[in-house]
């Protein structure tokens, strides 16, 4: 077992989530499966090999160019409503469980 | 409306022309579809919301359109269907989770926009699994789809909304996403034609994200020649999404005539190894002799890394969704638990409410694989094994012009056979990931069934934006399969 309860209750709380105690006994479970699958990645030497975070840099890039200058494609002018209006107001809250018409409300942030 | 018109059988050519012809409009032919979906549509599951009123408006118009004697776009009343995880402008949009339960966007997916503007008629939104995760559709928070082939079997994942809807006719054709899978897969399992375009091909605009640098919108459709003529529609640059490629769009139809003749077919032993169904081998390697009669060399070609993709893609996957589904915090949209009493009680509370158990289960994973002490023992290390299969795929597009393959190692599996055991789940995608993974095309064409008459799909992949070639010999081979 690699994953123990402790690392679990880390996890959540990382990931924002309290889960029962019912759901960290199956984290454990399928974590712990799914991690002893996943480790077979170790058969391989990949010292020399550099890590593939897209496959967006590997077409229709200005190959002259360096960094993200390659991505010239994808510039455009920083300006206000530079690609379309920003949504009313009214529109962004609307679908907000709280909200008083101008903010989002949410609990205390702070206690006291 | 004609009477007793049947909606079986009616392809986007046939509604167009029925449509420009006058011999019926768009606001019948919708109807006609809603009749069907509320006939068939209680058996499958394959709807989560209808959208009418919108779908009459857009009927509406390319009525107007067709009684002014106007030349009718190409999609002209199309009745199409969406996966809900594209979000559509005061339409209810889920992604088939409770924390999206009441969720009505501001905004249109850039695909959604396009199919719209090229004259279809949006009935409603698809079933899928929660945020696109699982292969099954069966985590999808309000209900299972069943397979409109045998009712007591999965449609696939997690498009199966998607497919099933094509396969029962109640959409002529539909969208959807893959992300490792999610739309050949649900292909296969239906017997419909779906396509995941190259990386960049299509704007994600809209498309709410599970894994950014996988994820891909596609077309299902019953024919290969309706899927390239829904990519030219959706393909193309878009402001909106900067992963969206500058490379021209082709006309996807006009290059399906063209000849195979001369292209060179790979086939790598790695997609035929333990865990193939006899029967699907059969059938996929039957298909592969039909393209060898229809002219196209089939050459052996090697993809060494393959059993390594499924590790790979879980740990690339679920980072990026433990990442993407932070922003569900209850706050902005969607579901927010009640009675917290500080903020951060109520963010465990609302995620713990509104997510199913596959949802925390990614999330869970791609937080540990992200965590100090792991990043580079998984995250890293499977950053590093994506280049080494994406190489592959590079070395062999060097020799041979397509690479078929069988798009799952069983016909459609039955509800509830693999829900317990998630990793025999993910299992289920070991033909599709790679695809994902280097961001190259990836179709599955329907090439026979089972002795249970279960669909089987043969899967094709080609170089990255060279879906021309890809759709050409998918178009060549279901034309081939069709005439014997």
């Amino acid at each position: 077992m690699k994953v123990t309860e402790k690392d679990v209750a880390y996890v959540a709380d990382l990931a924002n989530l309290e889960l029962t105690e019912e759901e960290r006994a199956r984290m454990l479970r399928d974590l712990n499966s799914i991690l002893e699958y996943v480790d077979r990645l170790s058969e391989l030497n990949t010292d020399k090999v550099e890590p593939m975070a897209q496959v967006s840099d590997r077409y229709g890039v200005d190959e002259s160019r360096q960094g993200s200058e390659r991505f010239a494609y994808a510039i455009r002018e920083d300006v206000h409503n530079g690609l379309r209006d920003s949504l009313p107001h009214e529109v962004a809250v609307k679908n907000a469980p709280d909200t008083d018409g101008t903010f989002f409300e949410v609990p205390k942030v702070i206690e006291r | 409306m004609i009477a007793g018109r049947e909606t079986t059988g009616l392809t986007i050519d046939t509604i167009r022309a029925a449509i420009a012809e006058r011999r019926t409009t768009a606001a019948a032919t919708a109807a006609e579809f809603y009749a069907r979906i509320k006939k068939e549509d209680p058996s499958i599951g394959a709807f989560l919301s209808l959208s009418e009123e919108r779908a009459q408006t857009q009927a509406e118009r390319i009525d107007k359109l067709a009684a002014e004697g106007k030349p009718l776009p190409p999609l002209a009343g199309v009745p199409v269907a969406i996966k809900d995880v594209m979000v559509t402008c005061d339409v209810r949009t889920t992604a088939g989770s409770k924390i999206l339960e009441n969720f009505v966007p501001p905004y249109d997916c850039t695909a959604v926009a396009r199919l719209e503007a090229a004259g279809a008629v949006v009935l409603g939104k698809l079933n899928c699994d929660e945020f696109a995760m699982g292969s099954s559709t069966e985590n999808s928070a309000y209900h299972a789809v069943h397979n409109p082939r045998d009712k007591s079997r999965v449609p696939g994942g997690s498009s199966g909304g998607s497919a099933a809807a094509v396969a029962a006719e109640m959409a002529v054709a539909t969208l959807g996403s893959d992300t490792g899978g999610s739309i050949r897969q649900p292909a296969s399992f239906c017997g419909v034609v779906g396509l995941k375009p190259t990386y960049g091909r299509v704007s994600r605009y809209g498309l709410i994200a599970f894994a950014s640098s996988l994820d891909h919108i596609g077309p299902f459709a019953k024919t290969v020649k309706e899927v390239a003529l829904l990519l030219r529609t959706i393909a193309g640059r878009d402001p909106m999404d900067s992963t969206s490629a500058e490379v021209p769009v082709p006309d996807y139809v006009a290059e399906l005539e063209k000849p195979v003749t001369g292209l060179k077919v790979g086939v790598a032993k790695e997609y035929f190894g333990e865990g193939l169904d006899p029967e699907v081998r059969a059938a996929v390697e039957a298909a592969i002799h039909k393209l060898a009669e229809l002219g196209c060399k089939v050459v052996p070609v090697s993809l060494p890394h393959t059993e390594y993709a499924i590790p790979t893609y879980y740990i690339v996957a679920t980072a990026e969704a433990s990442s993407n589904l932070a922003r569900f915090d209850g706050v902005r949209y969607g579901f927010r638990a009640p009675k917290a009493r500080t903020l951060s009680d109520m963010y465990r509370l609302t995620r713990d409410g509104g997510f199913g158990m596959e949802v925390k289960r990614r999330i869970m994973l791609g937080t540990y694989a992200l965590s100090a002490g792991y990043y580079d023992a998984y995250y890293l290390k499977a950053q590093k094994v994506r280049t080494l299969l994406t190489r592959d795929f590079d070395e062999a597009f060097k020799k041979v012009d397509v690479i078929a393959a069988p798009t799952a190692p069983t016909p459609a599996f039955k509800l509830g056979e693999k829900v317990n055991d998630p990793l025999a789940m993910y299992l289920a995608d070991i033909y599709t990931v790679t695809a994902n993974l280097a961001g190259i095309p990836g179709i599955s064409v329907p090439c026979g069934e089972n002795h249970e008459k279960l669909p089987i799909g043969l899967q094709l992949f080609g170089r990255h934006f060279d879906e021309a070639t890809l759709l050409r010999v998918a178009h060549a081979y279901e034309q081939a399969r069709m005439s014997t």
